[in-house]
């Protein structure tokens, strides 16, 4: 009686694990869907290259720069001008100032949205201190650089594009990668 | 037919051994024992889930701060969520599927009865587990049933481990659950019990288990990966580690919404059985009523960020899940139209199983027209995380799920107990019930238009009539329900003896054993023609 049942049961439980790790990969998918349609306002986080031949001199675009640290994270935090406007295709150079008012050594993870999300996608950055860690001692202050353009290819719709960062702590973290990489040195 | 049965049973009397006191019910193996378990289960669930609901209308009753904490507060919503779907809906309609899907397609016993013992016997532990974390420092979960990061993650309790582990344990115990119903149901059958000669209870429950195994392991990564990105440093859901709290609503809606028709499709079963049998008509539209409930299944899986619109998603996603929400509707419609069709010209009479059937149909249908009012996007901004939520998703759940349960218990009640139970009393239940659910939910509908947010532990001055209201109904319901425990209590004690076939117009396998129905029950399968 028992074996009667086997195959379909085993068919059922196979179909059960496979669906907790398709739950695991909704994780990867739900990123790989989110880069391809700019949804959530992600944008790379690898440099793109500064191929801007092409600049549209016909088109204004505004662009709004926010700037926050994260509820923990006890850097002050400011992009030096609130909002430009720029021509598609110009490249430009946006500094932030960050300054670490605390007794002590704190490292910092910028992470970019993009408002309009589908936006994200005409959001070239060339250089970024987002896609470092930013390390700063107690006391101190620096300037952050973005350089960045915006895509000729973006649609007429969109006039203005608001980029957000939120600055982490994420000092944890750094310290046993430094730790790490001593002991391998050794 | 009966006879027969009869017979046999008289053969195999020495079957009937079981082991007695405690160690009868921690062994059991049988179909009906463990049927009966999950019922007690879930009505003893019922009303602990019941008396936090009570916590809550209490403190709604006047605007300001009266008896409890905003964080006790917080932690009565959400474990009366999670008892109320995990521990009294769901093990409900276990149950009763434990008990009627053996005898409605003429197997012995469910296909793996040991692993049904095993899924049963978890489950308290589940909800021990759930309801210590209530006294642990800092309280419960307090984060809603729906746990969004990062609520369950950065700002949660220590409890959150317990509550992560009761929810692996209810999620076993489900899937457990579901196997055995599929295997029961494709393996089992008697002969000439073809696909589509069987009751849509069982229909119904076959398409629910399927869900299940679908979706509760996708619950059970969610909580994993609660649980490691509080604990272990992982971020699926913290953005600050390239994470997106955003995903955890798409993972948790993902198993969110089909999990709102597995606590609804075993309902549409039951009403399905009942109304024929009071109108003493065969169901009108057998076929469409597998298909709609097929194509409900399937739509399931596409609606689901109908629950997220707020979130912001670009309008060809705001428009796809709106129009794939408001096709349910269709399907919906279309099992409506027959249970009304099946009481066309039926002679129909209204013993109380038929009055909670034919409440089901009204004010099921009141929830499903407040959910398509939700679908539309633009007009969810202004109802999402209102009331008025909080009203369609009890009227769905309180007056159909619970409704259809208490339906199918007076329904099957004489088949085992052998008892007829006491229909003055269960009509009492029935309109008692009826007016307090409306006194309770309706309200709802106009506090949250009005913009009175839910899961807050005090309200605008100008809520606190309405409150007043729903809170009267609450306990006026909550009162009603012992009207039920005292009823079944009593005709499981004794009264005036069922027959056999218990109502003049029932129809089917389980209709066709004596009642109370014998402990081994068809070990010879019958012949369906």
């Amino acid at each position: 009686m028992a074996l009667k049942h086997q195959p379909l049961t085993v068919k059922l439980a196979v179909i059960a694990l496979a669906m907790f790790g398709f739950g695991f990969a909704l994780v990867p998918l739900y990123d790989v869907f989110c880069d391809l349609t700019g949804l959530n306002g992600k944008t790379a986080t690898t440099a793109a290259t500064a191929d801007a031949a092409q600049i549209d001199i016909s088109r204004e675009v505004v662009i709004e720069f926010i700037a926050r640290p994260n509820k923990q994270m006890p850097w002050i935090f400011e992009p030096e001008v609130r909002r430009m406007t720029v021509h598609p295709g110009e490249i430009h150079i946006m500094n932030y100032l960050a300054e670490n008012p605390t007794g002590r050594f704190i490292v910092g993870q910028a992470v970019p949205s993009v408002s309009p999300g589908q936006a994200a996608l005409y959001f070239h950055k060339i250089e970024c201190f987002c896609f470092t860690q930013q390390k700063l001692d107690a006391g101190k202050n620096m300037l952050m650089p973005l350089q960045f353009y915006v895509d000729p290819a973006l649609p007429s719709q969109f006039s203005t594009i608001t980029l957000s960062y939120t600055l982490y702590d994420v000092t944890n973290g750094w310290t046993e990668s430094i730790a790490e990489s001593t002991q391998l040195g050794e | 037919m009966s006879a027969a049965v009869k017979d046999h049973e008289h053969d195999h009397e020495h079957h009937d051994h079981k082991p007695s006191g405690i160690k009868r019910w921690l062994y059991t193996t049988n179909h009906k024992d463990i049927g009966t378990m999950y019922l007690v289960f879930a009505l003893i669930m019922f009303f602990i889930g019941g008396a936090m609901a009570m916590v809550i209308r209490a403190e709604l009753f006047q605007p300001g701060m009266q008896f409890v904490e905003p964080n006790f507060f917080n932690q009565m919503t959400t474990v009366h969520g999670l008892i109320m779907v995990f521990g009294a809906v769901m093990p409900a309609f276990t149950g009763l599927a434990n008990w009627m899907i053996p005898m409605m397609i003429g197997a012995p016993d469910m296909a793996l009865p040991r692993m049904n013992n095993w899924s049963f016997w978890i489950l308290p532990f589940a909800f021990l587990i759930l309801l210590i974390s209530l006294f642990m420092p800092g309280g419960g979960p307090a984060f809603g049933w729906t746990f969004y990061a990062p609520l369950s993650t950065t700002y949660s309790g220590d409890s959150t481990a317990l509550f992560v582990f009761s929810v692996h344990i209810m999620g076993i115990s489900s899937i457990m659950g579901a196997i055995n119903v599929i295997v029961t149901i494709f393996n089992l059958r008697a002969p000439g019990m073809t696909w589509m000669k069987m009751p849509l209870f069982v229909w119904t429950w076959l398409i629910t288990a399927f869900l299940l195994i679908m979706v509760m392991p996708v619950l059970a990564g969610a909580v994993t990966m609660v649980l490691t990105d509080k604990y272990f440093g992982t971020s699926f859901f913290d953005a600050a580690g390239g994470g997106d709290p955003v995903l955890f609503q798409h993972i948790f809606w993902f198993f969110g919404h089909p999990e709102v028709y597995i606590m609804i499709l075993p309902a549409f079963g039951i009403v399905s059985s009942i109304v024929p049998t009071f109108a003493r008509k065969p169901l009108f539209g057998y076929a469409s009523m597998v298909y709609a409930t097929s194509s409900i299944a399937i739509l399931s899986f596409l609606v689901w960020a109908h629950h997220m619109f707020t979130t912001g998603m670009p309008v060809a996603g705001a428009l796809f899940f709106m129009y794939c929400t408001m096709l349910i509707a269709v399907p919906t419609g279309v099992k409506v139209f027959n249970w009304v069709a099946t009481m066309w010209r039926g002679a129909m009479t209204f013993e109380v199983p038929m009055m909670f059937a034919l409440a089901f149909i009204v004010l099921f249908t009141i929830g499903g027209f407040s959910g398509l009012m939700l679908a539309i996007t633009p007009a969810d901004f202004q109802y999402h995380d209102t009331y008025f939520v909080v009203a369609h998703f009890h009227y769905v759940l309180v007056t159909g799920a619970v409704f259809s349960i208490i339906a199918a218990a007076y329904y099957w009640l004489p088949k085992w107990t052998g008892f007829m139970y006491d229909e003055k009393l269960g009509q009492w239940h029935f309109w008692c019930s009826l007016i307090s659910v409306n006194l309770l939910f309706f309200p709802m509908h106009f506090v949250g238009l009005a913009g009175m947010p839910r899961r807050i532990p005090d309200y605008a001055l100008q809520f606190a009539d309405f409150n007043a209201f729903i809170s009267i109904g609450g306990f006026l319901f909550g009162a009603s329900q012992l009207l039920f425990v005292w009823l079944v209590v009593k005709c499981a004690r004794g009264g005036e003896k069922a027959t056999a076939q218990v109502w003049e117009g029932a129809e089917g396998l389980e209709w066709e054993v004596p009642s109370p129905a014998p402990y081994h029950t068809f070990e010879t399968p019958p012949h369906v023609k």
